[in-house]
């Protein structure tokens, strides 16, 4: 597996994508650094950007990865090799390559700006670590719908779809029945709620550890009980580790079946 | 002007000077070591306008009752310790000037409103200097009037609300100058009750468990160039009427339920040239008419205002509204106040005939906003992409926010 992770990720070191990517990601965090000196409040406004963008090109990269190296993949099926290696290797390839993307993307500005003398050290960790998460919960989600749609066009409309779904529609969703059911208690629904989304999980748990987490009132003093604890924290990246684990866990699944 | 003293005059003052020195401002002098050697003794054989100088040293005393007009002056801070077992001073005279000393150890007590300096029923008083700590209440003013707290250092240690007092309490006293006090970790900074006509300047107001400054039932009073910071709430005013805010700060007043001002049942007063930073919400309205708002500076709130109910006619002009999570916060639809030639950072429109005002209305009451009011709840969506799509549709076509809730003047630049 490590050889053809070696292979995926070397792939895309090379290509032009991975360094827009970056220089995207560097580009952002000098920009951004540069108008507003105060870190604590560029973390803010990174993680607008990041809970938003970085499961998007996860999604879309991830599914455009899987078709065009389609044809390398049939070859490396005639090999005596594991599937669910070859498929392993190939996700953490491009998941890896993206994170490290966005790392060192945000990372570089950061330290040069003295992230290491700031108190907002803590807030960009976790923000890089959330940041990471995405990557790999989205590219897994796109790998699995990239796997059970032959047809390129079908894939990528679901793959955008699953963007939207998680990014827009849900929050929506969410809103109208936090309207309509406004006459019962809905601490413990929307608690549940934001569980099951990775995207509004990532959000919440920013937030709360930014002290705009003062804004939320009585709801926000609920959701601060739970996620500001410690428990919470390690409870939210253990569903954020869910959530990576089961789509790759359905990925490998899914690989072994599927007829070529 | 001195040669037009005549020789005679001079001779005359001399005499008088000399056949009555001491009757008139005599000097009785308390050391801990000295003939007099407490407080309470000094002012009992003390004859009226006498100064008592107290020396520096620690002096073990409570209930000390000035009941003729004296002045108590301090020197080198010295210290009386009231070791917890009640009130400390108690003026009961008018005239009374109490200077330079360094009171500590207030009896707490759930029956009485035990206090360092207390002032009944007495005018022209002066309390200046006084350096006040591990008090209940600090200095309390019973319907006394015409006197001024001056330059005086309150430092509290409260813990909760229902056993600790306000740093100057002021009950039916009018006409009082609070200036330059520096009050801290008491429950109240500074109460007002039924006071009319008391001027605050210049104040330092932090750290207090719930307001740093208060109003109940008190009119025409003003407050200037105070600063609150890290209050339960910077600055409650509560029915009064003709109460005149300037250039105050309300900084970090920053919690789940913190205000930088909170507004209750308040008729005509004037809110200009104060800024208010940080604070969860900057000024939360309530029953309040005929207020004006003016060059307020409303910066990185979450609510810069809240407007909750019962509001008319208030007038909001040249204010700037700077980076705040929510600027207006409205709960009705009906619209009675007037908002004109503010700066809205938000502000997207342009300004084609350049003449600093721009061309299109700004909406400050965001469509999320409104959400938020109706079901509270809905506030863990803050910051996520989807209210940010149905604020900009809301924003192009309204729907929902009230129609006439508009900045029809929006300044493109800040105010100065």
């Amino acid at each position: 597996m490590l050889k053809i992770l070696k292979y995926s990720f070397y792939d895309l070191m090379r290509s032009r994508w991975s360094y827009v990517y970056f220089l995207f990601y560097l580009v952002l965090g000098f920009v951004l650094l540069f108008l507003n000196n105060d870190l604590s409040k560029a973390v803010i406004t990174l993680m607008n950007i990041i809970i938003v963008l970085v499961p998007l090109i996860g999604t879309i990269f991830g599914v455009m990865y899987y078709y065009n190296s389609k044809e390398f993949t049939e070859l490396l099926l005639a090999q005596p090799l594991k599937r669910s290696t070859i498929f392993l290797g190939q996700y953490f390839g491009v998941a890896g390559s993206l994170t490290l993307s966005l790392v060192l993307g945000l990372g570089i500005p950061f330290i040069l700006y003295g992230l290491f003398r700031s108190d907002a050290i803590f807030n960009f960790v976790l923000l890089l670590v959330i940041g990471a998460f995405l990557t790999l919960i989205f590219t897994a989600l796109a790998f699995n719908i990239a796997l059970s749609n032959e047809n390129k066009i079908k894939g990528f409309g679901y793959a955008v779809l699953l963007w939207l779904f998680l990014a827009v529609i849900y929050d929506g969703l969410f809103l109208l029945s936090l309207i309509i059911f406004e006459e019962y208690p809905l601490d413990t629904f929307s608690l549940a709620a934001t569980m099951f989304n990775p995207i509004d999980l990532s959000r919440t748990l920013i937030l709360l550890k930014l002290d705009i987490s003062a804004l939320l009132g009585y709801t926000g003093a609920v959701f601060k009980k739970f996620f500001g604890t410690d428990l919470g924290l390690i409870v939210s990246l253990a569903v954020l580790l869910l959530w990576t684990v089961l789509p790759v866990q359905r990925l490998a699944f899914k690989a072994k079946r599927k007829d070529f | 002007m001195r040669k037009n003293i005549s020789p005679a005059v001079l001779i005359c003052g001399l005499f008088i000077w000399l056949i009555c020195p001491k009757n008139l401002n005599a000097k009785q002098i308390v050391c801990p070591v000295c003939e007099i050697s407490s407080i309470k003794q000094a002012i009992e054989i003390a004859a009226a306008h006498d100064t008592l100088l107290i020396k520096k040293g620690t002096y073990k005393e409570f209930n000390i009752l000035i009941d003729k007009p004296l002045t108590l002056l301090g020197e080198n801070y010295p210290v009386i310790d009231g070791e917890d077992k009640g009130e400390i001073i108690r003026i009961e005279s008018d005239n009374v000037t109490v200077d330079g000393l360094f009171i500590i150890n207030v009896g707490t007590s759930y029956t009485a409103d035990h206090a360092a300096i207390r002032v009944v029923k007495s005018e022209h008083f002066v309390i200046q200097n006084v350096v006040l700590e591990k008090l209940f209440f600090g200095i309390y003013l019973e319907k006394s009037n015409n006197g001024k707290v001056y330059h005086n250092k309150i430092i509290g240690d409260a813990v909760n609300e229902y056993n600790s007092g306000n740093g100057i309490q002021l009950w039916y006293s009018h006409n009082v100058v609070v200036d330059r006090n520096i009050v801290q970790g008491t429950r109240d900074g500074i109460y007002l009750e039924f006071s009319d006509n008391v001027a605050i300047k210049d104040n330092i107001s932090s750290n207090n468990l719930r307001y740093g400054l208060h109003f109940m039932f008190s009119n025409d009073d003003v407050y200037t160039d105070n600063v609150f910071e890290n209050n339960g709430a910077g600055v409650a005013v509560m029915f009064s009427k003709r109460i005149t805010m300037h250039n105050n700060i309300f900084r970090k007043n920053w919690g789940t339920a913190s205000y930088g001002m909170l507004l209750k049942e308040i008729y005509d007063a004037e809110i200009t040239g104060n800024t208010f930073e940080e604070n969860t919400i900057g000024i939360n309205i309530e029953g309040s008419n005929r207020i004006k708002y003016r060059n307020n500076e409303f910066a990185n709130n979450g609510w810069a205002i809240k407007v909750r109910g019962a509001c008319y006619a208030n007038t909001f002009e040249n204010n700037n509204f700077l980076y705040n999570s929510f600027d207006i916060s409205y709960n009705s639809k009906v619209n009675d106040n007037v908002f004109s030639q503010n700066y809205w950072s938000g502000y997207t429109g342009y300004d084609l005939n350049n003449d600093g005002v721009g061309d299109v209305p700004y909406r400050p009451v965001k469509l999320f906003s409104y959400i938020v009011n109706r079901t509270p709840e809905t506030i863990v969506l803050l910051r996520s992409l989807f209210m940010d799509i149905i604020d900009f549709s809301e924003k192009v076509s309204p729907v929902f926010t009230p129609d006439n809730l508009v900045d029809a003047e929006p300044l493109m630049k800040r105010a100065e």
